[in-house]
């Protein structure tokens, strides 16, 4: 791992094409945090036929809610919570025109075959590895879902955020690959 | 009777809590880092290094080492011969994890009610309280904040007694290959065994107050504890789910005697931020 491609905000076709379960990848641009509460209002929103409160064509949704930021800080400890909770809302995200997920953990097979028909990609970031992402995260503003506290939907400025692609828009995925890799059969 | 002050009781989990969120117990992190020694997979390396990098920095900085500051587990023990004054001691404790997680800018991750009114309490209150009348004058508490991403993929089986010690290990494997990369492996497997539904539940709970890695006192059960970690570490789920050889750090067995009838199994799970701070006053 020692060829790191640095990305950009927002995501291009080129770029997601260019992008392989295992790649080690920084983020530099703006991504937006939202999780479960956000992702069923936001889901909620489009059933009632209602905006967005965010337009998420070609942008990348973070699933993390963080710590409070502490005098003179930004943000507090900020890391990915486990993407799954958010399978049943993520298709219909990327018909609206996600490109990008952040988080951690496996996807679902449903979420893994919208991620190919509408050329997305999911990055996994280090579970509990908050702190050290937090320095990554240099400005946030609450964009939406204020009351929902640590779940509102925040718009983050990041530079050089460090995750690897999971699953690419092919739909290989590292959590298949690499875990029938080190199986040991008994 | 020895009393103990409602107020010394708030400030004791007061910083506790803070204390948990920010400095990993040290058996925890050797684990970790014999973890790194061992594992063979460039994912399972690049994610055990950035996880030790991050507790160090959380404890120097005092920052909470994962954002999920988790749902606030105390177990307390009461002295019989202890008596609380100045106060309500449930009160108290609770007063000490509001504190706690607003002084040490701590996420508040409680909601009122699990199904209709899903409205944050804003304050991470209240805990999950275990308390226990014991012999002498003393009052223990021990301050487990536990994280959503480990503690949903914990399972409960009421094993037949005809399923044996073989049918227990297999769920416990079952249960660890459901998991996958979802509860943030490394993880710590706590494992409760006997009594009823109930009591197996808060005996894996109890478990994984442990010391990492100490074995159980009985050799049969400390033997099936080395025997599940290994066939845990062949499962090759790894560190974060990426693949690799180091999936638990540890599994910790608790039992009970139980019904003629029963068997009961919980496994629960700590993610490798196991975080647990413990006082005696």
């Amino acid at each position: 791992m020692t060829n790191i491609k640095k990305l950009s905000t927002p995501l291009t076709f080129d770029q997601i094409k260019d992008l392989k379960a295992g790649d080690q990848v920084t983020i530099t641009g703006v991504i937006y945090s939202a999780r479960d509460a956000a992702h069923k209002n936001m889901v909620d929103a489009l059933k009632e036929n209602k905006p967005l409160p965010i337009d998420v064509e070609g942008q990348i949704i973070y699933y993390a809610g963080p710590t409070p930021a502490k005098p003179g800080k930004v943000i507090g400890s900020c890391g990915p919570t486990t993407s799954g909770r958010m399978d049943a809302f993520s298709p219909e995200m990327m018909e609206q025109g996600l490109k990008g997920m952040i988080g951690k953990g496996p996807r679902s097979k449903a979420v893994i075959d919208s991620m190919k028909k509408n050329g997305a990609v999911y990055f996994a970031a280090i579970g509990g590895a908050a702190a050290l992402i937090a320095d990554t995260i240099k400005k946030v503003d609450i964009v939406a879902y204020e009351e929902l506290g640590p779940e509102a939907i925040r718009r983050m400025e990041v530079k050089d955020y460090p995750c690897i692609v999971a699953v690419d828009s092919e739909g290989n995925d590292l959590y298949q690959i690499g875990v029938e890799k080190y199986r040991v059969e008994v | 009777m020895r009393e103990i002050s409602a107020k010394l009781i708030t400030r004791t989990v007061r910083d506790l809590c803070m204390q948990a969120a920010c400095d990993l117990p040290e058996d925890v992190e050797a684990l970790i880092a014999a973890g790194l020694e061992k594992e063979e997979s460039q994912f399972g390396k690049y994610s055990l290094e950035k996880i030790l990098k991050n507790v160090k920095l959380a404890r120097i900085e005092h920052a909470p080492m994962c954002q999920d500051t988790g749902m606030t587990v105390v177990f307390v023990e009461v002295g019989q011969e202890a008596r609380i004054v100045e106060g309500d001691l449930t009160e108290a404790i609770n007063e000490g994890i509001r504190q706690g997680y607003e002084e040490g800018y701590l996420r508040k991750s409680v909601v009122k009610d699990p199904v209709f009114d899903r409205k944050n309490t804003g304050d991470n209150t209240p805990g999950v309280i275990h308390m226990k009348i014991v012999p002498g004058d003393r009052v223990k508490i021990e301050v487990l904040p536990k994280g959503a991403g480990s503690e949903n993929m914990g399972a409960v089986k009421m094993c037949k007694p005809a399923e044996g010690v073989d049918g227990v290990k297999e769920f416990i494997i079952n249960s660890i290959t459901q998991a996958g990369g979802n509860p943030c492996p490394p993880v710590i497997v706590g494992v409760g065994i006997g009594g009823t539904m109930d009591k197996c539940t808060l005996l894996a709970k109890k478990a994984l107050a442990r010391k990492a890695g100490e074995p159980n006192p009985n050799p049969a059960y400390a033997e099936m504890e080395a025997e599940l970690l290994e066939r845990i570490n062949k499962l090759g789920i790894g560190p974060q789910g990426f693949g690799g050889k180091v999936t638990a750090l540890a599994v910790h067995i608790e039992t009970y005697p139980t019904h003629i009838a029963m068997m009961p199994v919980c496994v629960t799970l700590n993610c490798h931020a196991a975080r647990h701070k413990e006082a005696i006053l």
